[in-house]
Order: structure tokens, then sequence, then C-alpha cells
């Protein structure tokens, strides 16, 4: 009880500090201005990002939120001036849980908010409702890891992504599984969402296309952890590979399963799922996985970029944070060149903007997706997620050659 | 065949773990007619607790056996302690409210638990270490793993132990005695607070016994875990009877068969290709081995539901329900 009575006296006592440190300061800065010298005119900017903070894949929304967080810390330190004031650039994080309904709520409080621009959401199920707000609101939105084609499918001239579209990832995982595995079946399993469920079909679209037999679709939802019916079922059609449209959350409790039911077949994932946490969800069963990120791995962006990070936030990048920070950095840059952060003024710059960011050379097309956007495809040995292959264009580059054959992203991008 | 007896040995695992913690639900109920919601959430704190007493063990070189069972021991007492906190703060206080008011306490209790546990845990899926070593063990064809022998085992042990509890004890007998009339068995000198107290207090220890089952099988462990595991245990006590123990048992293991076979064949039977008349119908859909499923595997949360629903309908007090008369 004594504790308790000394704590209260020390947190009254420290309120009481902090009313009174307020005071004085308050009173001084209006002073200030009364004094009528000219303070340096300033223009707050609100950038706003969300992503799941809560819920299964809260790990990928920090990720995500972090990268942006450090294109606008930057941006502050670099005291950009637009329309001859200094900008001060403020960052307007937001919580989706991953959640469709949460994610209109959210991009709506952001409106309401005044937002000059958005980067988000994470989740294209989230992403594809949410960009009708923007677009009504005409808030320009860049998504920096929404993969699903309908996203820029719906003519909104609002919204970009920096990363690559399903419909180019889905054939690239596709194809090379063909081209590794050499599957006679294969089944496909997604989890009910608009992105694990848009993905599946790409692939199950390219695997058809390479005369592949596939399975009647199995669905979970992405919340199931236990899959052994649908892992069970499967055993019974023995397919010489798998692959799951749908987050780490999830597939790394069925690749475990799926090991201990005995099932050989090689596993493939989605970029939802292609990331550090499967050895840890699915322990040694992750070993030779095979999987896509819609985007250069985060260990080929910017040496700069990636020092930076790790100095910020004491671990690097799990897998969208470049792409986030680069999002964000392209709306402050197309606020920098139309001199203006008034989205209608910037938008047209946004548009056509061509900006090396730490992912390389971006530029957008007519639709607002990435031109010449690279997927890279990944193998899990011992624990570890390799980059083994880059594909753009629909062809395939065996990873070392495209590190090492001196092709940097940049330079590949501007010859375009 | 094997692969309809791999679709058994799953649904027997996963009714295992539902009967053991609609134990929880069906002895609480059975004694002060109470739906525990919080119990679920106790499941869950049973779970995170071993993840976290696993998880600090895990380097040390312990054999794993060994890990595991430390981590249930300190489950054990946690969970007996949170759900006998909330028995005396949520439900005691309510002993001679109407019936609707502790079960309002008792979705409170729930949500503050799941929240707590959010605070203390984090929100994220938490993935157990896997120490473990993967055995397994070919039966007529269906492959059964270490643990799921284990789940089998311990949860036919805890129904030993519990119908030796009940019927050849002197607590056990106070417990039935309370159950048919707390006023009478009060008079007779049987201390009633104690009596359900103790109540909660196993129902607990099982529930955090089927918490560390649950993260061990599945290896991860998240603060929502709770709720729809508890909703489906609940509705296995309600399949087998609520207030019945062996009711809870059988209800536990016939609805994770009901679940594992649902999800497994759903699928085949639901596809439309295989019915002439309707194939032709979809028509272009089924060409050449195409399939048109109207239900997938992704309704597997729905068969216990549709169970719970079918047994209220037709049967009211259960399998082997009885009572119903003078509690309705």
């Amino acid at each position: 009880m004594n504790r308790l009575a000394l704590r209260l006296t020390v947190l009254a006592a420290s309120l009481a500090v902090i009313g009174c440190g307020d005071k004085p300061a308050d009173t001084k800065k209006t002073a200030e201005v009364k004094k009528g010298a000219p303070p340096p005119p300033s223009v707050e900017i609100k950038i706003g990002h969300v992503g799941p903070l809560t819920g299964g894949i809260a790990h990928l929304g920090k990720d995500n939120e972090n990268g942006a967080r450090m294109a606008i810390d930057e941006a502050n330190a670099a005291k950009i001036k637009i329309d001859g004031k200094d900008a001060k650039f403020v960052f307007v994080p937001e919580d989706d849980q991953a959640d469709p309904k949460v994610g209109t709520t959210v991009a709506q409080k952001l409106v309401d908010a005044k937002v000059a621009g958005v980067v988000g959401h994470l989740n294209s199920g989230t992403s594809i409702p949410a960009s009708d707000i923007y677009n009504k609101a005409g808030i320009p939105v860049i998504s920096g890891s929404a993969t699903n084609p309908k996203l820029t499918e719906q003519g909104f001239k609002v919204q970009f992504r920096v990363v690559a579209r399903d419909d180019q990832q889905g054939p690239a995982v596709a194809n090379y599984l063909a081209d590794i595995a050499k599957p006679k079946l294969v089944a496909v399993i997604d989890d009910a969402t608009a992105y694990g469920e848009g993905l599946a079909n790409e692939v199950e679209k390219s695997l058809k296309g390479a005369n592949i037999q596939v399975l009647p679709r199995e669905k979970g939802t992405d919340k199931t952890t236990d899959w052994k019916a649908v892992l069970t079922k499967l055993k019974g059609r023995n397919p010489d590979a798998v692959f799951y449209g749908g987050m780490d959350a999830t597939g790394g409790p069925m690749l475990k399963q799926a090991r201990e039911l005995g099932i050989k077949a090689v596993f493939s994932f989605g970029d939802g799922a292609c990331t550090d946490e499967m050895p840890k969800l699915a322990g040694a069963a992750a070993d030779g996985l095979l999987c896509s990120q819609a985007g250069l791995p985060p260990q080929a962006a910017d040496k700069k970029f990636l020092e930076a990070y790790k100095k910020a936030f004491k671990v690097d990048p799990i897998i969208y944070a470049p792409f986030t920070y680069d999002a964000a950095n392209l709306l402050i840059e197309a606020m920098k060149k139309a001199n203006s952060a008034d989205p209608a003024k910037y938008l047209p710059e946004l548009a056509k903007i061509d900006f090396k960011g730490a992912t390389g050379q971006i530029a957008f097309d007519g639709k607002g997706d990435r031109k010449g956007a690279e997927i890279t495809i990944f193998t899990m040995k011992a624990g570890k997620l390799e980059p083994t292959a880059i594909v753009k264009g629909g062809k395939s580059t065996p990873y070392a050659e495209f590190i090492g054959g001196g092709a940097a992203p940049a330079k590949d991008a501007a010859k375009k | 065949m094997d692969i309809f007896l791999q679709q058994m040995v799953n649904g027997l695992t996963l009714g295992a773990v539902y009967a053991v913690v609609a134990l929880g639900y069906t002895m609480v109920y059975g004694i002060i007619q109470l739906i525990n919601f919080a119990h679920g959430e106790v499941v869950m704190i049973g779970a995170m607790v071993a993840f976290t007493v696993i998880n600090l063990l895990a380097a040390g070189g312990l054999p794993p056996l060994a890990v595991v069972l430390v981590g249930t021991a300190c489950a054990i007492p946690v969970c007996m302690l949170v759900s006998y906190t909330v028995e005396r703060l949520a439900y005691r206080p309510l002993r001679r409210a109407p019936r609707l008011a502790p079960l309002i306490t008792a979705i409170g209790a729930s949500i503050i638990l799941q929240h707590l546990a959010m605070l203390v845990w984090s929100r994220n899926v938490l993935a157990f270490p896997q120490i473990i070593p993967l055995k397994t063990f070919s039966f007529l064809g269906a492959t059964v793993t270490g643990v799921q022998l284990a789940i089998l085992g311990i949860c036919a042990a805890i129904m030993c132990g519990l119908a030796g509890l009940v019927y050849r004890t002197r607590l056990g007998r106070s417990m039935r005695a309370t159950a048919q009339n707390p006023q009478v068995a009060g008079l007779m000198g049987v201390d009633i607070n104690r009596v359900i107290a103790a109540t909660f207090v196993i129902g607990a220890g099982l529930a955090a016994v089927a918490g560390v089952m649950v993260g061990t099988y599945y290896g991860v462990a998240q603060y929502t875990m709770g709720s729809i595991l508890g909703l489906k245990a609940f509705a296995a006590a309600v399949l087998g009877g609520i207030g019945n123990v062996p009711g809870a048992m059988v209800g536990g293991l016939l609805l994770g068969v009901v679940e594992a076979l649902g999800a497994g064949y759903i699928g085949d039977i639901t596809d439309l290709c295989r019915y002439g008349p309707l194939a032709r119908a979809v028509g272009e859909r089924c060409a050449d081995g195409g399939h048109f499923v109207l239900f997938g595997s992704n309704y597997q949360d729905v068969f216990a539901f549709v169970v719970l629903i079918l047994v209220l309908v037709f049967r009211p007090s259960g399998l082997l329900g009885e009572r119903v008369g003078d509690r309705a």
C-alpha cells in the first residue's frame, strides 16, 4: 500500500512539473509570434501509412511502417522547402488489422485528417476497398506490398503501387516451379482472401497453360491453424507439388503438418508467406520451400538504405520495407517537383515521375503499376531464405548472375 | 481407406483436445448451471505460459519431454489461479443473481483475459520452439505422430482420473451433492463455495493441459486462439449433454471426427461435376476433368456449429444428457 501511495505522489509530482514546464514555453511561442518578426513560414504536410499492426501479420505491418517512417524522418532532417515554406512532414500511422472493414474506416479517418498522401495498405484485401475512398477524396495512395491486379485495374488515377502484380508474380512462381520440380500434378490451396485467392488463380492459370494437371482448389481461412483435413485429402491424391496463396502465419503450420503427414511434395508459397518467420513457424519442415516476393529481395536494396534502417530500428527489413520507403519518398519527391503538397497539383507529377529509389528506378505505367517490376524466387535452405532467381518481363535470371552480371536494376530500368 | 483412417486419426486428436476443454465447461455447468465463457481464454493462457517456459528452457539442453512437462507444470497453477480469481471476482458475488447476470460477467471476463494476454504476449503469432523430434508411426497406412499419441493417451488418463475423482472421493461426493441441490448440500455440511471453487480450479488445470496440447500439436499460439476453441468445446459439451462428464468426452471426440471428415470430404461431395444432370447445368466448367465445388474445406469451422444446432433442435438434452426437465 505504501509503495502505491509513493508512486501516486511521484506521478502527481511529475504531472505538476510537466504542467509547469509546458505553460511558459507556450506563452513564449505566442509571444514570439506576436512580436511581429516574420517567423519562417512553415507548412505541415501529413502523410499517412496503413498496415496491420495487430493480428497474425503485425510483424509485416510494422516492417512496412518502419520503411515509410524512415523516409519521413529523412525528409524532415533534409529541411525541404515547398512553395518557399519549410515543409514539416507529419507521419500518421494507422492500423487496419488486415481487415477490409477496418481498412475502409481507417482510410476515411486519414481522409478526414486531411493527409496529403498515403502509403499502404499492406494487404490487397484492405487496399482494394480503401482505394475507392482515397479516389473520391483525390488523395494519392501508393502501396508497397499489395499485389492483387484488381487494385490498379479500377481506373483510379490516385492509386499506385511499387511492387509487381500477382499476374506477374503468379506466372513467375508457377513457371519456376514447373522448371525445377517438373510436377505432373499440382495442388493449389488458398486462404479465401483477395490476395490469396487472386494469386492462387494466377498460379493455377499458368500451371494449366504449361499442361500441368491441377487438383480442385482447397481452401482455408486467414486464421486456419488446422490444415490436417485438407492435407490428408491431398495426400490421397499424391500431388508432386503444392502451391499456397496465403500469409506466413497460416502457411507455417500448413508446411509443418504436411511433413508430419509424410507428404513429400515440393511446397511453394507467394510473397505473403515468403518471410524469415517461416523457419520459426514450420521448423525444419521449411527447408526446400520455394517462394516468391513481388520485388527485389530486401538484401538487394540500396546499401545506404539497409544501413540506415538497421541503425534506426535495430533489425533488418523483413520484406517490403524498402518499397514503403520508396513509396513515401515518391510522394515527397512529387510534392517537391510540383512545389505543392496539394494532392490535385502534385498528382500529375507523381504519375510521370522517374525516380531512383532504394529498390531501383521507379516509373509508373498508365494504370499506376510499376514499370519493369521484378519478382524474386527464393529457396529455403537451412532456415534461411536464399534468392535463387530474378524474373523480369517473364524472363528468369539466376540471382548470382543478376547481382554479379553488373545489370544493376537502376541501369536496366533507365535503358527502357 | 488409409486416407479415411488418417482423417479419423486427425479427428480423434482434435476431438481429444475439444473433450478436455469441454470437461471444464460441463463440470461448471453441472454444478452451478453457469456457462463459463472465460474457459476458452484459460486454455489460451495455459498455452501462452507453457510457450514462455518452453522458450526459456529450450536452449538449456534438457530433454524435450522434460521441458514440455515443466512448461505444463508451470501452466497448470497459473491457469488455476486465473480461474479461481475469475470465479471469486466475477461469479461468486452473483451467485444469487438471475441466471443472465453471471453469463454476462463471463463474457466480460473472457474479453478482459484475452486483452490482458495481448498486452503480456503481444499480438503476434507465437511459434512454439520445435523441440520435440518428429516421430511418426505407421498404423494401417495412416501416419500417427508421437504428439498425437500423447494427446490421445493423456485424454484417456484425464477421463479415468476425473471419473475416479467424481465417483470415488469425498470431494467428488460433495460435488455431486452440490449439483443435485446446493441448499440441501449446504445444510448437510458441504462447504458449497469451496466445492464450486474446486470445480473451477480442476477445470482450469485441464484447460492448461489442453492449452499445452494445442500449442505443441500445431506449433503456434496467439492471444485469440481461445475464443473459437472455447466455442467448439462448448458445442462439444452440449452435444454430449452439458453437465454430463462422460458426455463431454463423447461429444468432444465426436465433434473432432465430424469436423475432420466434414472438411476432408465436403469438397468431393459438393463437387457438382460428379452429378450428371447438375454437371450439365453448370456447363463448361466441368469440361475435361474440371470441378465446380460448392463448399470447400474452409467451411471446416462451420461443422461444429451445424452439429450444435442439430442437437439443440432434435435432442436438446444432448446425446448422454439427463435432468433437463428440472433445469429448463
